[in-house]
């Protein structure tokens, strides 16, 4: 038996005692279900079993300590009323927040950062990780480098892609979601504050519309489109706003009928002042909850369609796409098409942990989930 | 009448129109967006004889309406007319993929559901406790994993470095409904359980949470009586209405769901002919692909609310 495997069970073994003796109950019985997990599993597969939980169990570790340490570091720098909120994070929340920073920046300032440009060819198709490559930086002067991530399906530095690709994917979705918003928040607080017949008809188009599933509907509609970005941006709100129109209608009707919406309307007040001054102020934190979860949705839906080829269209590089250009190399056993998914996922499941931080604060603010 | 009867027979009703609404949705409002269709199957560098020719040529030259009643005749006689890029009749096509589709989503779904809401039920019994949190984190990140993503994992791990399924292509052999095909399917199957079954596990933790949290529970803890006792006669009976409910929307969720599944593994259903006929601008097989879906997942909605009528004697009279 090796040394590896003789730490694995020592550690796994001393820390259910620990937890045991400390009556930890949960984190005991984590620990101690790993263990016991671990025996019927090694005698499967082996070392590579101890070895992938090992992996898995350093990479949590190290999210769990980088999200506590950037939540004491932003109470540390942030003014005083800011630090209580950051206070209020999870550590998950906290490590997706530095995931999306971090990705924003890498977006916005990707010339800087990205090794090759984004079209450049710097060496052969679906060269290995780390393998020497050369080429044209983003400035048009060619350098000899490293590929760190290897290079795609035709020979372009994939780490660089990858960053081009957040700018990308993040700008458009982000174009969608923030349109859906205001297209969906328009209409359901007009809805709400009209009322009558336009309430009537409003609600029952998006019932309709409702009733397709999204993809479909998407697809169907960018069958009969020309294909370019504007298009693709407008289909993707249009389709979504419909979420954000069930929401924004629910919580507007709520707050219409309270006595100062009432007392606006008596004293005379256009529509317009009712929505942005009487309702808006008061739905704005399930409202910012919304938004995280539509630019959420709007980065999956995007690379969908990419992935099946109805989204961006080559040459940009943009994460859905870049899994369906190097999907054939994965028979290979290249996996190009799996950092490109892996970094969808990432971004996505950051942002659903802040959001999900969000919405529990707005429901413990209300007193339970209602 | 029986006043169930008649609420079903109202609720089948409702969802026979909104199909209804959908067809002439998605034919005359995709036809009334900017951008013709002619032109678009041609390409934009078509001479414009060439686009007048076609559209005489595929009826487009016919008013919007009689092109629509004309097609929505046909449906209803289950004819969906000819694709305009190989001129086959699309039905042919259409009847043997969407079994094909079926046959997936079911194999999914009978394992997807025994798990889902066993899990849920996991994770109200550990309420706030460790266990549920690691489930809530864990199916968060499902949920947040691109079905793409899941795919090629599965395919990269499974099919290739450990030897467990098959990989892209997959056509499954003649008599469908075999065993020999649910094993064809297994790493296509295993990619939508995993896409649904976090919806699926948060939508039944909420749904019994909701029960658990209810007063009569709370006076039945307060009288004494044992936990499982409690859950046996008093919690159970009403969540059998919510958890129909989950089960349904889900159901419905894997049928859109196939779409990219299908276009990952290769596999001859109605997702795969659908992708292809909108890469092509192929409209007739698009509408009817589309038409088929959004009814897919309108009946599998509808089937939930009679479930839960049927399930829960309070919704048996609506006030």
């Amino acid at each position: 038996m090796s040394l590896f495997v003789f730490g694995y069970f020592a550690l796994l073994i001393a820390g259910s005692s620990l937890a045991a003796y400390y009556e930890r109950r949960d984190v005991f019985g984590v620990l101690f279900t790993v263990t016991l997990a671990s025996l019927i599993f090694g005698l499967i597969w082996g070392q590579t079993a101890f070895w992938a939980v090992t992996i898995i169990a350093i990479m949590l570790a190290a999210a769990g300590g980088l999200g506590y340490s950037f939540r004491a570091y932003m109470v540390m720098l942030l003014p005083d009323k800011a630090a209580r909120f950051m206070k209020s994070a999870p550590v998950t929340a906290s490590f997706g927040l530095l995931v999306i920073i971090i990705t924003l920046l890498l977006a916005i300032f990707a010339d800087l950062v990205a090794p090759f440009g984004e079209r450049a060819i710097v060496g052969d198709v679906w060269q290995a990780a780390g393998t020497a490559c050369s080429g044209r930086n983003p400035f048009g002067q060619v350098i000899d480098g490293e590929c760190l991530l290897g290079t795609d399906n035709l020979g372009r530095d994939m780490l660089s892609r990858l960053i081009y690709g957040a700018q990308t994917t993040i700008s458009v979705a982000a174009a969608a979601g923030v349109l859906s918003f205001a297209i969906g928040m328009f209409l359901s607080f007009t809805a709400a504050a009209v009322g009558g017949w336009v309430d009537q008809v409003l609600s029952r188009i998006n019932d309709l519309m409702l009733a397709i599933p999204t993809l479909i509907f998407a697809l169907v509609v960018l069958a009969a489109l020309p294909q370019n970005v504007y298009i693709l941006v407008a289909v993707m709100a249009t389709i979504d706003q419909t979420r954000v129109f069930r929401l924004g209608r629910a919580v507007a009707i709520d707050i219409a009928v309270q006595d100062f919406v009432e007392a606006a309307r008596l004293r005379g007040e256009g529509w317009f002042w009712i929505i942005f001054r009487e309702i808006l102020p008061n739905v704005l934190t399930p409202l910012i909850a919304e938004f995280g979860l539509r630019f959420a949705f709007a980065i999956l839906f995007l690379s969908s369609l990419s992935f099946l080829g109805l989204g961006i269209q080559p040459p940009e590089a943009d994460w859905g796409g870049m899994v369906k250009d190097n999907k054939d190399g994965i028979i290979f056993l290249v996996p190009a098409a799996l950092y490109a998914g892996a970094a969808i996922a990432t971004l996505a499941v950051c942002v659903n942990m802040v959001v999900d931080w969000l919405l529990n604060r707005t429901a413990s603010l209300k007193g339970g989930r209602g | 009448m029986n006043p169930v009867l008649s609420l079903i027979l109202l609720r089948v009703g409702i969802g026979l129109l909104v199909i209804l609404a959908i067809s002439a949705l998605l034919f005359i409002g995709v036809e009334l967006l900017p951008g013709d269709f002619a032109r678009n199957f041609l390409g934009q560098s078509a001479t414009p004889e060439a686009v007048a020719n076609i559209r005489k040529e595929l009826g487009l030259d016919q008013p919007l309406l009689t092109r629509y009643f004309d097609w929505l005749g046909g449906v209803l006689t289950g004819d969906f007319g000819t694709s305009w890029a190989n001129k086959a009749s699309v039905n042919e096509q259409l009847f043997k993929r969407l079994s094909n589709t079926l046959f997936l989503a079911a194999v999914a779904a009978v394992f997807a559901v025994p798990i889902a809401v066993s899990l849920g039920m996991v994770a109200v019994f550990f309420r706030n406790r460790l266990p549920d949190h690691v489930i809530n984190i864990v199916s968060l990140a499902a949920i947040s994993m691109p079905e793409f993503f899941v795919g090629y994992l599965f395919i990269f791990f499974f099919a290739l470095l450990l030897g467990f399924g098959d990989g892209p292509p997959i056509i499954p052999n003649a008599p469908l409904w075999s065993l020999a095909n649910v094993q064809l399917v297994a790493l296509p199957a295993a990619t939508l359980v995993v896409v649904v079954l976090a919806h699926m596990m948060r939508m039944t933790r909420a749904a019994i949470l909701n029960i658990m949290d209810s007063a009569y529970i709370e006076t039945a803890e307060l009288k004494g009586v044992r936990m499982m006792t409690i859950i046996r006669k008093h919690a159970a009976p009403n969540a059998i209405a919510p958890i129909i409910n989950v089960v349904a929307l889900n159901l419905a969720y894997l049928v859109v769901g196939v779409v990219v599944v299908e276009v990952i593994f290769a596999y001859p259903g109605m997702g795969q002919y659908f992708v292809d006929a909108v890469t092509v601008r192929d409209m007739p097989v698009v509408q009817a692909c589309g038409v088929v879906f959004a009814a897919v997942y309108v009946v599998l909605n509808m089937v939930a609310d009679v479930g839960a009528i049927l399930a829960n004697p309070r919704l048996m009279h609506p006030k």
